[in-house]
């Protein structure tokens, strides 16, 4: 027997002791399944994985570099920014990644190096990836999902979490 | 940097979820949606949910998926339910598009679980104490009939003021406007009333309706099948999104080009030059208010060219020359062609002008619009106007000389034609005969400012945000409404009869008693003195439509929030009340007027009102067309369908004389509205009257949106850099823009595209009423010009650290 069933028999001993329901509580007993339904344990966020993106060497400033995170199916963009943004890392305080599907419907969006923002083709939503993602102008409800990221002693960047979920999946992770 | 949901996962509807049928109840578009709502303990997994799709999979684009705007906890038969409201794909009007604004009705909506719009009024308030403390709807409805009762059967129903919406979508609707009307226009004669966005009670577009031809009579498929889209003082990307993107863009993809006349580079302009190629836009940056002018050019040269169409003029249109005259209520004649061609007559270079574009501009347009094609075939063209002319210089004639334009060549009642506005708000006006309002009606602003009226009942309006001349109404509405409120502090140990006395004594003094019956404590809600709490569409069943007459019961899938009524049932309640009081007064004749409302539910009002006129259309049809509706007006009922009607016009025959669409006679005259030439000569500044998508008409809602807040926390106000630089003004810094008429402020946003002395300030804000320097001068009829401001600009303050952290992007779609 599992150890859930021991647990079942503990609960049910100490149900037994309330006096005026026991009653009750022995004929629920009595039409209990063999085996107890089991709650699924489960953390209560999301565990991503920690993902290296690139190194800090790899990246030139304003030369996105396409990453997948959290998984192969969630394109995102590395980007070096040239000066410190808030929630920027590496030495220069200035390496950001966000994901590239269009939080309205979507759909990939390309990058414009000359103001630096995320464009959406299908609808013209735009991103600035300067503040945090904010959506400058377009249909979304939600800024452009951020991914977290840690910079290791080597310049070694790793993603290991996201702001915002990300379109087309009910779970950052699937 | 920017607000972070930091959700990373959201419960999933399982597959037996309950579905409610949901239209949008913001602009007038009216994209479908479902509602998926299930039990709190329960949920879809990956591969069995409501979807029927497998979600452990990424969805492609367009693919469904739940925002976690989309996604709340609400009440529902008194039971905390997980909401999911997502756009419906199979509705017509969006095919699966949300906008910025649908997309947040599910975290719009208020829950104790989720913290979420808290600012919703839950209970009735009564001033008591120095304060507003609630009470119960018995006690509340009493106060208000028994002051009421007592001030119009002591003086008449001219001392009751009424402020009321006429539309539908979240607070009006059939069943919210028949039951106010009822109440102000059946029981009582109310005329001295006004609606949501205007000083008075009269409509915003007079002169087409008065030449025949209804605002809203073409299908949104128009746009799909015509030729040339031509768009005049509106943004429709931004105001009536998915109509723009599921509607025009297919129409500029099957090869339609797209006029658009407006002052202001707007992302409508930037998006269809992306659709349609530059080559293909024709954007006319005319001089503002200058509209009229350009439309009798087009009126003009495509007469003299011959591109009219002879046999829809012969037939269609009046022919005997004058069939209205001018008169105090019609500020221009009307007729046939030929006579209000002569009052018309501007040349190409005479508009060039006067509108500050090109003659070729003009010429191009008039082509696009109406030159025969290669093969010799009609061209075909929309025409969409909004509040660019709506709130314009010189409403009723420049309304009608666009109008001119689509009768001139025949699109009107036809596929792919159509002279519509594109509206606001959905419809839903369902009441008695205004007709005592008179015409022109009452300005009632001015009324209220003058002292008039000793009552105003408020629905869901909030003028202090949304009006003219807004800082001198704000000071003569609070100053009368505070004698009353010292009353009732005076009063407040006495017996309700001693109490209503003193309000009774204080509004003979000059003070205004004051009922707002709303969904939040708004703004003008801070003078009142009995305030109701109303609820919305889908905490109730609402009926409206959109802007192509499509009609659809939006259901009921949560409980109003705390005690919040229907405000056909508040309505009622009041009526009830008034019966009541009356007769205890011994008024039985008058008492009597106030019977018939004995609603339980929407559905009653909606029977007593709506389906009196339409008997074929009952709440269970429209529950079975779905989202997809039926387009008013409704002909009949078979095999299980309501059948509606495509387009209005369709047979040729309009609503002028003898079944003829008349002319207007649109004269030009510069500035209509009193003040607005001095104001232009003594100020640097045009400030423009702009809307922005993401906010819901005056943010009462969105000023508690975390997102919302975030992107502007104060109004955006678009600056030239040159402009910006000479006064010494950085990005996000505050701004005052200050005029004869008061001062209001904002945030300046730097644009590229915008103009030198032109700037762009977003309406409606709470934190900061363009309104408040705006003049009192309207038209002849009390259509209020609110596009046409001038001021100046200084700045007040640095950027602050909200405005700091906001892009200052251009806001239009850049390709890489």
């Amino acid at each position: 027997m599992s150890r859930c069933s021991k647990l079942v028999d503990v609960g049910r001993r100490q149900f037994l002791r309330g006096g005026a329901i026991a009653a009750t509580g022995a004929a629920t007993a009595t039409v209990l399944p063999a085996e107890r339904a089991k709650a699924a344990p489960a953390s209560a966020i999301v565990d991503y994985p920690s993902n290296k993106l690139a190194n800090t060497a790899d990246l030139a400033v304003n030369e996105p570099m396409d990453i997948k995170y959290p998984d192969a199916d969630s394109p995102g963009a590395l980007i070096k920014l040239g000066e410190a943004v808030e929630g920027g890392v590496g030495p220069d305080g200035d390496i950001v990644a966000f994901s590239v599907l269009c939080p309205h419907k979507g759909w990939l969006m390309a990058y414009n190096g000359e103001d630096r923002t995320l464009n959406c083709p299908g609808h013209f939503s735009r991103f600035d990836v300067e503040t945090g993602g904010q959506q400058v102008w377009g249909h979304a409800t939600q800024n452009l999902p951020q991914f977290t990221l840690r910079v290791d002693d080597k310049g070694d960047i790793y993603a290991e979490g996201a702001s915002d979920l990300i379109f087309g999946r009910p779970s950052n992770v699937l | 940097m920017a607000y972070k949901r930091q959700i990373d996962r959201l419960p999933i509807p399982p597959a037996n979820a309950k579905v409610h049928n949901v239209t949008c109840h913001y602009c007038i578009v009216g994209c479908g949606y479902k509602a998926y709502t299930w039990p709190r303990n329960k949920q879809g997994t990956l591969t069995d949910n409501a979807f029927g799709i497998d979600l452990s999979k990424q969805q492609p684009a367009d693919g469904t998926w739940v925002a976690p705007s989309m996604y709340n906890i609400v009440r529902q038969d008194g039971r905390d339910v997980h909401l999911a409201v997502v756009p419906d794909q199979d509705c017509v009007v969006n095919s699966g598009l949300a906008s910025t604004r649908g997309a947040r009705m599910a975290e719009n909506r208020p829950s104790r679980v989720t913290g979420t719009q808290q600012q919703r009024l839950s209970d009735p308030l009564i001033w008591r104490n120095g304060t507003w403390q609630p009470t119960s709807w018995e006690d509340a409805l009493d106060v208000v009939a028994r002051v009421t009762a007592r001030i119009v059967t002591e003086g008449s129903e001219d001392d009751l003021v009424v402020s009321m919406f006429d539309h539908g979508g979240s607070a009006g609707g059939y069943e919210n406007t028949w039951g106010t009307g009822k109440l102000y226009f059946e029981s009582m004669k109310v005329k001295n009333c006004r609606i949501h966005n205007r000083p008075a009670y009269n409509s915003e577009v007079h002169s087409t309706r008065d030449m025949g031809v209804g605002e809203l009579s073409y299908a949104y498929k128009d746009y799909e099948l015509t030729d040339t889209i031509f768009v005049i003082g509106a943004n429709p990307l931004e105001t009536q999104t998915n109509l723009f993107l599921n509607h025009m863009v297919p129409g500029m993809r099957n090869g339609a080009r797209f006029i658009i006349v407006d002052p202001r580079r707007t992302v409508t302009v930037n998006a269809a030059e992306e659709v349609a190629g530059a080559e293909n836009v024709l954007h006319l940056a005319i001089n503002p208010g200058s509209d009229m002018a350009l439309f009798n050019a087009l009126f003009t040269y495509i007469a003299d060219q011959g591109w009219t169409d002879s046999d829809f003029i012969a037939n269609s249109t009046f022919q005997g020359g004058e069939a209205q005259p001018l008169d105090e209520a019609h500020p221009a004649g009307l007729g046939s062609m030929d006579y209000a061609l002569e009052t018309c007559r501007t040349s190409v270079e005479g508009a060039a002008e006067t509108c500050g574009v090109s003659a070729e501009d003009i010429v191009k347009a008039a082509e696009w619009i109406a030159k025969p094609k290669d093969d010799g075939s009609r061209r075909k063209c929309v025409t969409a106007y909004e509040k660019g002319i709506i709130w314009g210089n010189d409403n009723y004639r420049t309304i009608g000389a666009l109008v001119n334009i689509a009768l001139a060549t025949g699109n009107v009642g036809r596929e792919a034609g159509g002279v519509c506005r594109l509206g606001g708000h959905q419809e839903g006006y369902y009441r008695p005969s205004d007709a005592h309002v008179g015409r022109p009606a009452t300005y009632v602003d001015q009324l209220l400012i003058r002292g008039g009226g000793k009552i105003h009942h408020v629905w869901a309006c909030d003028h202090f945000k949304t009006t003219l001349n807004a800082a001198e109404f704000k000071r003569q509405h609070r100053r009368r409404a505070n004698m009353v409120k010292d009353a009732m502090d005076a009063a407040a140990t006495g017996t309700r009869e001693q109490q209503v006395d003193a309000i009774v004594a204080a509004v003979n003094a000059g003070g205004l008693f004051v009922v707002d019956v709303d969904i939040i404590h708004s703004q003008i809600g801070q003078n009142a003195h009995v305030i109701l709490p109303a609820c919305e569409a889908n905490e109730m069943n609402l009926t409206s439509m959109n802007g192509e007459r499509r009609m659809r019961l939006s259901e009921r899938y949560m409980d109003p929030f705390g005690n919040s009524k229907p405000d056909c049932l508040i309505a009622a309640g009041v009526a009830q009340h008034m019966e009541r009081v009356l007769r205890e007064m011994g008024d039985d004749a008058y008492a009597d007027q106030f019977k018939g409302y004995d609603w339980e539910t929407e559905e009653d009002a909606f029977m007593d009102g709506y389906n009196q006129g339409n008997p074929e259309v009952t709440y269970e049809r429209l529950r079975s067309m779905g989202n997809n509706g039926v387009q008013e007006p409704v002909v009949g009922y078979e095999n299980g369908q309501l059948i509606g009607t495509e387009r209005l016009y369709a047979d040729g025959t309009f609503g002028g004389p003898d079944g003829k669409a008349l002319f207007c006679a649109a004269k030009w005259r510069g500035w209509q509205a009193p003040g607005k030439a001095r104001e232009k000569a003594e100020h640097e500044f045009w400030i423009n009257n702009v809307r922005a998508n993401i906010f819901w008409q005056n943010q009462f809602l969105d000023q508690d949106n975390d997102f919302i807040q975030d992107r502007f926390p104060y109004p955006f106000i678009e600056m030239h850099a040159d402009d910006m630089a000479r006064l010494g003004i950085g990005a996000g810094d505050l701004v005052e823009i200050h005029n004869g008429n008061g001062a209001t402020q904002g945030m300046a946003y730097p644009t590229d595209t915008a103009k030198p002395g032109q700037v762009a300030m977003v309406f409606g804000s709470p934190a900061g009423s363009q309104g408040n320097v705006v003049n009192p001068g309207v038209n002849e009829l009390i259509l209020p010009n609110y596009k046409h401001t001038w001021g100046n600009i200084r700045k007040l303050a640095d950027a602050t650290p909200l405005t700091k952290a906001v892009s200052f992007k251009s806001k239009e779609y850049k390709q890489a």
